[in-house]
């Protein structure tokens, strides 16, 4: 090693935000790809919901508001909606995992933008969050689930990459505040679990009674599983276009909420 | 004495008031220069005051008993803390208004294990190559060259999960050299080492600053580390620096044996752990508080 050695590559800014969102999501990729049972365990819960909810409720089931058709198929966008919530939380959460390991150190040390960061690591969430929901999706097709639009699916994978974006930006923006992972099990009690069970993903919001169905209405996830659901199997309640326009706002709310926040973590 | 050892030290340092530090920057160039840097965590001053310099490739001793301030300082020099008052520079640029500046021309190596575990050496290191923007072909490089200098390169595609103590102290190492830095921040290199492992790094220490002209402020516990190592040492104690110069200079002028009669000489001999568990708790009040 020489001395010469001392003098700093000059690199562009905006190379090495590319540069930081492309390692961000490659680290997320290369940690999901070697954590197979963390896949495994993530792809078990909506496939039981699935399995569960969908056969034992198969027949005669139909609350009013509902369409008359199979229940597996009214379930299977809802147990789509949940997987991207759930994988998203946690994808987003895992800010804290890497201030408990000392890695956000490494992180928020290097001279690269926050927004990159933030970006790289929606990035990298919404992939393995997409990756899962499109498993659970083939997985329903199996099942018995049909599709009744094939270009639909385009569609609700978009719907998968807008919900992605909200929750991760969320997720962020929460492990920003937060102190230590004791605290995550609180927020998947308290936030996580009455998002996904009043977001429509297993009954049509229409029959919660009058003082509930605000926090429905107010719910992103409710627009996100009903706008998979017109995607899907042409049924919803909302106009698509309410759907796609707060889902919008939503992602751009809490991506940037997440931004802000993780802007001013100190270590 | 201690009064004489203070007029010492403004007139070697020159820092203590603006007028002097004016001077000083055009005479000389300071790797670190910092003026009444303080920092409250809830209106406790875990760093109060600390005015000091380090010239360009030196090794510089940051010493002090738990609790002191050492880390917090660190974390100022590095931007990873916002001083409450005063002013740092690092390299010549202000860690308040060009922290990517300053973000470029440091590397460092934290306390507790900073690397993602469940990535390889190689993969951590290209991780800090990419953030910091590197080429393709700068990166493999120096990759190899670092690798190469904390001899990993056996390990290197080893998971660092699987790795002992020593190993990913000695991978944190070169992952602070990756992207030449000019100034390495070294906060307890060696702490929970065996002595081999040890006298390693040391060895790594003294040639990076002797062959790649690194200049490294490095905290201590162990006084035979600090005398081993640094050129100058700084003595902090509840946040104040209470005496600035080399060993040798302070070993003589307190006619002690060793740096760490002299240390003990400063900070006396009581344990601190009560007030470096208060200034955890107070610390965390803070993170959470924050604006």
């Amino acid at each position: 090693m020489k001395s010469n050695n001392l003098q700093t590559p000059k690199q562009s800014s905006r190379d090495a935000t590319g540069q930081a969102i492309y390692i961000m999501w490659l680290r997320e990729m290369k940690r999901f790809f070697r954590a197979k049972a963390r896949v495994i365990g993530t792809l078990a819960m909506p496939f039981f919901f699935l399995i569960s909810f969908g056969f034992g409720m198969r027949q005669g089931f139909n609350l009013p508001g509902m369409p008359q058709m199979n229940y597996l198929n009214f379930l299977v966008p809802g147990i789509i909606g949940m997987t991207m919530l759930f994988n998203s939380i946690f994808a987003g959460i895992s800010v804290l995992w890497d201030r408990e390991f000392g890695f956000l150190k490494e992180i928020l040390v290097a001279p690269v933008k926050r927004f990159a960061i933030v970006l790289g690591r929606i990035a990298g969430g919404i992939t393995t969050a997409l990756i899962q929901a499109i498993l659970i999706l083939i997985l329903s097709l199996f099942l018995g689930f049909k599709i009744s639009n094939p270009f639909g699916i385009i569609l609700a994978i978009l719907f998968m990459i807008l919900i992605g974006t909200g929750f991760i930006g969320f997720g962020i923006a929460v492990a920003s505040i937060l102190e230590n992972t004791e605290s995550f099990s609180l927020i998947m009690q308290l936030f996580v679990f009455p998002t996904f069970l009043l977001s429509g993903a297993f009954f049509p919001v229409s029959n919660l009674p009058k003082w509930l169905k605000p926090i429905s209405l107010i719910n992103p996830l409710t627009y996100g599983v009903d706008g998979l659901r017109a995607s899907l199997i042409g049924f919803s309640q909302f106009p698509l276009i309410l759907d796609l326009v707060i889902l919008l706002i939503f992602g751009i709310l809490m991506v940037g909420l997440g931004s802000w926040l993780f802007n001013k973590t100190e270590i | 004495m201690l009064f004489a050892l203070v007029r010492r030290q403004r007139i070697h340092w020159q820092i203590s008031n603006g007028v002097k530090w004016n001077i000083i920057k055009r005479n000389f160039m300071l790797a670190i220069e910092t003026k009444n840097l303080t920092k409250e965590f809830n209106g406790l001053k875990a760093v109060n005051n600390v005015s000091f310099g380090v010239e360009e490739g030196e090794i510089f001793g940051l010493l002090g008993p738990n609790g002191a301030g050492k880390t917090t300082t660190i974390k100022m020099l590095a931007t990873l803390l916002k001083p409450t008052k005063g002013e740092a520079k690092v390299c010549g640029f202000d860690v308040l208004k060009q922290r990517d500046e300053v973000r470029n021309s440091i590397g460092i190596v934290f306390q507790e294990p900073a690397l993602d575990n469940r990535l390889t050496g190689y993969e951590n290191l290209d991780f800090h190559a990419r953030l910091y923007g590197l080429d393709s072909e700068t990166r493999k490089k120096r990759i190899k060259e670092v690798l190469n200098l904390v001899e990993l390169e056996d390990k290197a595609n080893v998971i660092v999960r699987n790795y002992s103590g020593g190993m990913q102290r000695r991978l944190e190492i070169a992952r602070g050299l990756m992207h030449y830095p000019k100034v390495l921040f070294l906060d307890e290199p060696t702490l929970g080492l065996d002595p081999q492992t040890r006298h390693r790094i040391w060895d790594y220490i003294l040639q990076l600053n002797q062959k790649e002209k690194i200049t490294i402020i490095l905290t201590t516990h162990y006084m035979e580390e600090a005398d081993y190592l640094c050129q100058k040492v700084g003595i902090i104690d509840f946040g104040k620096i209470v005496a600035l110069d080399t060993p040798q200079n302070l070993k003589n002028i307190f006619k002690k044996p060793t740096l760490e009669d002299v240390f003990l000489h400063f900070t006396g001999r009581r344990i601190r752990e009560t007030e470096a568990n208060q200034n955890e708790k107070l610390k965390r009040m803070g993170h959470r508080f924050r604006r």
